[in-house]
């Protein structure tokens, strides 16, 4: 009799603390959702988990190591004297651009319209990429002790890949534009049409929503973020139209958008402040 | 000192969650087994004082943050699941090792179906018939981790089972 009542003791006390555990949780989720005001918690337990995150980091990175070890000096010569005409095309390059920003300042003082901000961006390297294969989120090594912040534009060399929606310590996670819970505000270079491309799930596809049937555009014009709703700074590429179609009785066609950068490839990533003090202008790289 | 359970017990959900952050190819990603739920869930057989729905609940907040879903949103899910677990743990126990691999099955599209049902009410969910494919790849693992982990808890928790 009295092991029976202890049974049932447990067994109403289990049923209790299920119900408080559920309710609590619950209570997380809506917390989570509507305020987002968990951060610090999320921060806190993401420090609990660090060292395990560190670990299986371990074996790739040896193999990268034995991979650079290895490599031979005649490879090494190659890519070197590669590295350096290809260094030598840029600075041509960006001589000619920096004429072109002072002429484009100067015709911008004359018509009146205020200078645009310049940019400053630091090198991060992507950490992890998330296990769940139905998002596209990948970790990079920048937290907040680097400038990091919610919603800060990420891009690679060729584009716009996506914006930090957690920082962490040490870590911050960024979604990229190929996650169907993410959009990019564009425009069309060719004709200034704006809109707006959404993720899909997939990263070699992105789609341009609620475009008409008659707008003017092909196949190949390049989209740019247009910096409307001001996360992304604007004439950043984002892709080239890859496919339309205009399917009778629909009301938008429907586009696809090849994503310019390279968002499975990408190894080193950058962080872009776009609202950043002019004198900060250039590429600063610092390592951990 | 910590009793020795305890230390099986945290190395080997540890590990879990290892295996679960390990990075993977795209196609075996859709394929990956939910190891934390898995050896929740035998624990939760095996040494029911010890591994409740308190640790199920913490290894879902830790879950939650490493797959960046809302936090709770796994959580709940293993909540239950444990609580399933307890209530009928001594059935569960007298099962063959196929029968517990398919009751396991269920357990594990029980967790799954929580986790999709929160991920519809907040965002987009996926959309597509591999999503239930872990717990089929859950399932059929399960009598090789059970035993594996029967000789960890025989080697380590001295108790009095068996």
């Amino acid at each position: 009799m009295v092991e029976m009542n202890a049974l049932f003791q447990t067994r109403a006390s289990l049923f209790v603390r299920t119900i408080v555990l559920v309710i609590l949780s619950i209570a997380l989720m809506v917390a989570d959702h509507r305020w987002n005001h968990l951060e610090t918690l999320r921060t806190g337990l993401s420090n609990l988990i660090y060292p395990l995150r560190y670990t299986i980091n371990i074996p790739g990175e040896f193999i990268q190591w034995i991979d650079e070890s290895v490599t031979s000096h005649n490879d090494l010569i190659d890519e070197n004297l590669e590295l350096k005409q290809e260094r030598l095309l840029y600075q041509v390059r960006l001589q000619k651009m920096d004429t072109l920003e002072l002429e484009n300042q100067r015709l911008r003082k004359l018509l009146g319209t205020p200078k645009k901000a310049s940019e400053r961006v630091l090198i991060a390297e992507i950490f992890s990429v998330d296990q769940d294969p139905y998002k596209r989120l990948i970790t990079i090594n920048k937290d907040s002790a680097d400038g990091a912040y919610v919603g800060q534009a990420i891009i690679d060399a060729n584009g716009i890949m996506g914006q930090i929606i957690h920082v962490e310590s040490n870590a911050s996670t960024v979604m990229l534009i190929s996650d169907s819970n993410h959009a990019v505000p564009i425009q069309i270079n060719r004709t200034g049409l704006r809109g707006t491309v959404f993720g899909t799930g997939d990263s070699s596809k992105l789609e341009l929503r609620f475009i008409p049937h008659n707008a003017e555009i092909k196949v190949g014009d390049v989209v740019s973020s247009s910096g409307l709703g001001g996360r992304f700074p604007p004439n950043y590429p984002v892709g080239v139209i890859s496919k339309i179609e205009r399917p009778a009785g629909e009301t938008f066609a429907s586009i696809d958008i090849e994503p310019a950068a390279k968002l499975d490839q990408s190894r080193e990533v950058l962080m872009l402040w776009h609202n950043a003090p002019p004198d900060n202008y250039g590429v600063e790289s610092k390592t951990k | 000192m910590i009793p020795r359970p305890y230390i099986s017990i945290i190395v080997s959900l540890s590990v879990a969650l290892m295996l679960n952050m390990l990075p993977l190819p795209d196609w075996a990603n859709y394929a990956r087994p939910d190891w934390v739920t898995l050896v929740l869930i035998y624990w939760a057989m095996a040494l029911p004082q010890i591994a409740g729905v308190l640790l199920a609940f913490i290894f879902g907040l830790l879950l939650d943050v490493s797959q960046t879903t809302l936090l709770g949103q796994h959580a709940v899910a293993l909540v239950i699941v444990i609580f399933l677990v307890q209530r009928l743990y001594l059935r569960i126990r007298v099962y063959t090792l196929i029968q517990q691999a398919m009751f396991v099955g269920i357990l594990l599209v029980i967790k799954q179906l929580i986790v999709l049902w929160v991920s519809g009410i907040t965002d987009n969910a996926p959309d597509t018939e591999m999503y239930f494919l872990p717990a089929l790849v859950g399932a059929v693992i399960w009598p090789w981790l059970f035993i594996l982990l029967r000789d960890i808890r025989r080697r380590f928790c001295q108790t009095h089972h068996h």
